[in-house]
């Protein structure tokens, strides 16, 4: 069920916690092996806490909060964003999204992935169709 | 150093990719989609789509493979060891279905020099076996002390 798109409309919030293998899994899926994301002494070796998590997946929770709000993946037209805060393991991602503008059958929402305090993505902007 | 320009514009091989309907569904499981437009034949078929629909930002495995030769060219001079992925843009024309043939070429659409940092924009274009675009996504990287 397709949420309402009127400009200042809050989208329902995506909840999603990344297991310990989480970022293994992706690395198999995407092809993406840097060893930050899946060799916790080499994460650790080049100053980071430990393996993060890959930038793309947590843009593709993002694009999964507009599809699920939406109703289906061909909702979603164009996706941006920027990567910031570094993503960890184990600890909760929440999207919120929030409708900044609706124009010729397209919504403009604004997005953000974060972490607690920390905004792992951030600026993301969605063009969403309705029908 | 300031950074080299001299690669704006250049062009890389069309790489082509065969969307497979087990790809779709290990990728759409590594990123927690439930639809099961995704995961299921039968239920993509029922809505009317030849098998398994990607999500949209599967974009990201077809694309990778065109872009890394960009990321890798000397000529382009990224310093892989002080680089971060610091944006991404895609711009979807329709969705995409295993069993899909799809070709994808990359550019060097910009390069420049801010605050001792490098910026690397590579503008990344899919096509379908038609040759009608079918995804556009712009790979944004930054390289510290350039």
């Amino acid at each position: 069920m397709a949420a309402s798109y009127e400009p200042g409309a809050e989208l329902p919030e995506l909840k999603i916690t990344p297991d310990r293998f989480l970022t293994v899994r992706y690395a198999g899926a995407s092809g993406d092996f840097n060893p930050i994301h899946i060799d916790e002494e080499f994460a650790k070796s080049v100053g980071l806490p430990g393996r993060i998590l890959h930038g793309l997946w947590s843009m593709a929770q993002v694009a999964r909060a507009q599809t699920e709000a939406a109703g289906g993946p061909e909702k979603l037209k164009a996706l941006s964003v920027q990567f910031r805060g570094m993503g960890l393991l184990e600890q909760e991602v929440v999207v919120t999204s929030a409708v900044k503008a609706v124009d010729d059958g397209v919504a403009t929402v604004e997005a953000e992935a974060r972490q607690g305090d920390t905004r792992i993505v951030r600026n993301a902007v969605a063009e969403i169709a309705l029908d | 150093m300031p950074v080299n320009t001299s690669a704006v514009g250049k062009q890389y091989p069309p790489v082509t990719y065969a969307v497979g309907r087990e790809k779709v569904k290990e990728y759409a499981s590594a990123v927690g989609e439930t639809n099961p437009l995704h995961l299921d034949p039968a239920a993509a078929r029922a809505a009317g789509y030849d098998d398994v629909v990607a999500p949209p930002m599967f974009a990201v495995v077809y694309q990778s493979g065109a872009v890394m030769p960009g990321i890798f060219d000397p000529e382009v001079g990224i310093n892989f060891a002080m680089m971060v992925h610091s944006g991404q843009d895609f711009r979807w024309e329709r969705v995409v279905v295993a069993g899909e043939e799809l070709t994808t070429q990359a550019k060097v659409a910009n390069i420049e020099e801010k605050g001792g940092m490098g910026f690397y924009d590579f503008e990344v274009v899919t096509q379908d076996a038609g040759g009608a675009t079918v995804c556009t996504g712009i790979w944004k990287m930054i390289v510290r002390g350039v």
